[in-house]
Order: structure tokens, then C-alpha cells, then sequence
């Protein structure tokens, strides 16, 4: 009962947002340039299925493409910083300065370098740039949580370097790995959408680029379906990530009894 | 031979100044040895230096033991949460380069020595904290060392299960008789299970005094129960009060 309940009730709050919305609309008669009603959004939907389908799928492709660049630089950096303090010490200024320089400040520059006719690298790059930090952080929070007293087992029974790595360092990181591409893949997302509006040259016809050309013919409803599908597929990517760490931390360290 | 010996070593740290000594301590073949005193002594100092994993800062070190016949035991399980016991228990193995067939058959057997056959598959988070730290003893036994070191490997145990380990202990000694090192601050723990109690003064600790327990190992559970026993009781509690009495009128 209670679960149900813990179901209907983000349902319900919706569908009286959406009910009010349509409501008002009717009532003060408001132009749909300005505010379509939930029912022609969803008739936008419904036309423009297969052009959002399609455009989600390519910013999905995006996202994700953006997510294993980010992946394996990331994961290669927190290695070498875990192995030098040195190199840890110049890494990371340059990583922090990374993250909190604004991806929009560096659209233009990155378009540029990636020429205009590559506007889609350009925009897998800015995205990456976005989703590297958390798996950055995350890897390296991982490799340095070793149990002190494992790594003296280590070197009592002469383990190898590679043995270190392979036997201890990556298993003991692994849930800061997992926490750090869940969070990387939702900012991916926000990577790829935001790149897309500041570098996309109509060359990539993802999301974003979609909810750009409606805006500029005014076709609010168009919109508005375009940043519905976008939501539904950064809930989605979410989820699942959610659901395979979840299910990776259990096989990790087996279903506790 | 003296499996490993520690002549007047003192360990400084560049921060906390001296840990440990000077301190001397050897160890015999097949012998057990208790190193009792206050926290903070150099206790697990000293451990670290027998096993060789770290160097005195002055004095001598000498171990004659080679890779593989040190085993050394914490006082928390230590166990890889991402690994099934039975691969807990192979790590040395494994980490050897041993054949895999051969690696699974003694872990398997290790295990099967502290009574946890049953339990090979499951993973650290599923097991009490008793039988974690009977893996943790399957590991360091499965190698078969020479030398044991246990670092209050009970103390955060409840007094039931740490009786069952202590006793375990015995049994699980005299079936290869390595010398042991165990570092305790429980006076009953260090006269039941070891042939010579070494009592050491508050931090930086050196040796306040050595007591021998003659009963022959290893001891039935009714030797707590014997005048002997009582009497290494009274004599290591004795000396470790002297020790802490006169270090704290110093200090």
C-alpha cells in the first residue's frame, strides 16, 4: 500500500501540474507562441516522433562517445597521479581549473580547433571535458582508499607491480569507479546538449540542435516535445547507470545476508 | 637458528619522534611469544620490523627467512571485500605464481583447518567477525610459514569467539609448530597461549622484563585453571605495572 502510494504520488502531482497548466492555458486563452497547452505539446510529440527519435539517438550517441574519451583519460590520469605524488601534484590544478572553467567559455575555441566540419568531435570533446572530472576525482579517491594494512600484505608475500594493480588497486577502487561514471554520464549529457547549442552548426542533429530550430520558428510546442524527450533520456541514462552499479557493488561485495 | 632477531633497534618517525626502543627480541624456531604492554608502546612496531616490512632507524635486523615464511595477522580481519574467502585465503598463493589447481586445493584446505569449508564462497561483508578473522588466520597458515605474527588479532572480538580462536591457536600451531610472535595487551591471552611473555615499557617501548611459562605446548584448555598458570598471571601483571608505574613517574 505504502509503495503504491510511494508510486502515484510523483504521478499525481504531475498530472495536476499538467491538468492546471491546460486549464489555464483554456482559460486566459494564452497564445501557443507564447505557451502551447500539455495537449499540443503532446500532439508535437506525436508528429515529430520519429525526428526526436532520431535526434535523441544521436545525442545519446554523443553522450556516450563523450563518456568513455573522458573514461579512459581520466581512469589513465588517476592511475599515474595514484603512482607519483609528483605527477598527482601537477595533474591536478590543471583538472580543477578544467571543471570549473565554464564548457560554454570553451565551445567556440574547441569548434575552431576541431574545424567547422567537425562540429560532432567538437562536441563529444566539450562533453567529455564535462563528464572527465567526477571519474577523475572518483578514480583517484578509489586508488588511494587502499586498506594500509592490505598493501602490507602486498609487499609481505612480494607482490609485483602489476599484481598491485590488478589484485588490489583496481578491485579496491571499483565503487568510486562506478560512483564517478554514474555522475559522469549525467553530466555527459548536459556536455553534449549544452556543446551542441554553442558549437552545433546544424551538422549534428541531436537535441539540442532540435530545440534551437524550433525556437527560431517560433514552434514553441516543438520545443517543449524535444526538451521532454531530453529529460526522458538523461532520466533513462541515469537509471540505468544506477541500476548497473547497483548491481556491479553487489557482485562486488556479495549480497550481505 | 634464529629465525629473525631485532638487536637494540629504535624506529624514529620524522614527525612523532621514537616509537620503538632500543629494543631487542629474538625469535626461536617453534617458539611462541607474547609481546605484552600499554598502547602506544611500539608493539606493532616491532612486528613490522620482525616481518620486514619496515627498517630500524638504528640497530640490527636480521631475518633468515625468505619470501613467503612470514605471515603476519591483524588485529582487523583485512580481508578483500571484493573477493570469496577461499580467494582471501589463496591470495599468497596467488600472488606466488602457485599453479591455479594448486592454489584452490590449499586455500581450500586452509579454510577447511579453521573449520570454514562451508563458508568458501561467501563473500567478507556475509561473514561474523569471528569466522572473518579465521580466514584472516587460514591466510597467514596457508603458506605454511616458519614465522606467525599476530597483532591483537582478537582484541576486537567478543570473549566467546576470542576464547575459541585462542584456542584454535594452539591446535593450529601444533600441527607445524611455526614460532609466533602475538602482540596482546591481555595478560591471560599472553601466559595461556605463549612459552615467554615479553613485557615492555609505556612508548617508546623496551623490554621491562621476560617471563618464561614453562608448561609444554600445546596447553589443554584446563591449564587456566592450574596454579602455574595463576602464578605467570600474577607475574607479568606485576611486571607490566612496574613497567607503566615507573615509565609514568618519568614522563
Amino acid at each position: 500500500m505504502r509503495r503504491l502510494l510511494d508510486i502515484l504520488a510523483p504521478l499525481l502531482l504531475v498530472a495536476l501540474l499538467l491538468a492546471a497548466w491546460e486549464g489555464a492555458c483554456r482559460a486566459f486563452a494564452v497564445p501557443t507562441y507564447f505557451l502551447p497547452k500539455p495537449s499540443e505539446v503532446w500532439a508535437a510529440l506525436v508528429d515529430r516522433w520519429p525526428v526526436l527519435l532520431a535526434s535523441a539517438w544521436e545525442t545519446f550517441l554523443m553522450a556516450v562517445s563523450a563518456l568513455a574519451a573522458a573514461s579512459i583519460v581520466a581512469c589513465a590520469l588517476a592511475l599515474q597521479s595514484a603512482l607519483s605524488r609528483t605527477f598527482e601534484r601537477a595533474v591536478r590544478p590543471l583538472a580543477v581549473t578544467l571543471q570549473v572553467t565554464p564548457i560554454v567559455a570553451l565551445a567556440p575555441l574547441v569548434t575552431v580547433w576541431a574545424g567547422l566540419d567537425h562540429a560532432r568531435a567538437a562536441v563529444v570533446g566539450l562533453a567529455a571535458v564535462v563528464a572527465f572530472f567526477p571519474i577523475f576525482s572518483g578514480a583517484l579517491t578509489g586508488l588511494k582508499a587502499i586498506d594500509p594494512d592490505l598493501e602490507r600484505l602486498f609487499v609481505l608475500y612480494g607482490a609485483t607491480p602489476l599484481q598491485r594493480l590488478t589484485k588490489l588497486s583496481l578491485p579496491s577502487a571499483t565503487p568510486f569507479l562506478l560512483e564517478g561514471h554514474k555522475v559522469g554520464v549525467g553530466l555527459a549529457v548536459v556536455g553534449a546538449v549544452v556543446a551542441e547549442f554553442v558549437a552545433g552548426s546544424g551538422q549534428t542533429k541531436g537535441l539540442a540542435w532540435r530545440i534551437l530550430e524550433a525556437s527560431n520558428r517560433l514552434r514553441i510546442a516543438d520545443m517543449l516535445a524535444a526538451v521532454l524527450v531530453l529529460g526522458l533520456l538523461a532520466v533513462g541514462l541515469n537509471a540505468l547507470f544506477a541500476v548497473l552499479e547497483k548491481q556491479a557493488l553487489n557482485r562486488w561485495r556479495g549480497r550481505s545476508r | 637458528m634464529t629465525l629473525a632477531s631485532l638487536t637494540d633497534v629504535t624506529v624514529d618517525y620524522p614527525r612523532r619522534g621514537r616509537a620503538l626502543g632500543p629494543f631487542s627480541l629474538s625469535v626461536e624456531p617453534g617458539e611462541i611469544v607474547a609481546l605484552v604492554g600499554a598502547s602506544g608502546c611500539g608493539k606493532s612496531t616491532a612486528l613490522r620490523l620482525l616481518a620486514g616490512l619496515e627498517q630500524p632507524t638504528g640497530g640490527t635486523l636480521n631475518r633468515n627467512l625468505s619470501r613467503g615464511e612470514t605471515s603476519l595477522v591483524f588485529q582487523a580481519p583485512t580481508l578483500m571485500p571484493w573477493a570469496a574467502a577461499w580467494k582471501n585465503v589463496a591470495l599468497p598463493l596467488e600472488l606466488a605464481g602457485r599453479p591455479a589447481h594448486e592454489v584452490r586445493e590449499r586455500a581450500l584446505a586452509a579454510l577447511d583447518r579453521v573449520g570454514l569449508s562451508a563458508a568458501a564462497e561467501a563473500k567478507p561483508a556475509q561473514l561474523s567477525g569471528g569466522m572473518a578473522m579465521r580466514v584472516s588466520l587460514a591466510r597467514a597458515l596457508v603458506t605454511e610459514p616458519r614465522l606467525l605474527l599476530l597483532d591483537e588479532p582478537f582484541a576486537a572480538l567478543d570473549s566467546i569467539t576470542r576464547r575459541d580462536l585462542i584456542e584454535d591457536v594452539h591446535r593450529l600451531w601444533s600441527q607445524t609448530r611455526p614460532a609466533v610472535v602475538f602482540v596482546t595487551h591481555d595478560v591471560e591471552e599472553a601466559v595461556y597461549l605463549a612459552s615467554r611473555v615479553v613485557v615492555m615499557t609505556l612508548g617508546p617501548g623496551r623490554t621491562a622484563a621476560e617471563i618464561a611459562i614453562e608448561a609444554p605446548l600445546p596447553r589443554p584448555a584446563a591449564f587456566r585453571t592450574t596454579p602455574a598458570f595463576r602464578e605467570g598471571v600474577e607475574t607479568v601483571s606485576a611486571a607490566l605495572a612496574t613497567a607503566m608505574g615507573r615509565e609514568k613517574g618519568v614522563g
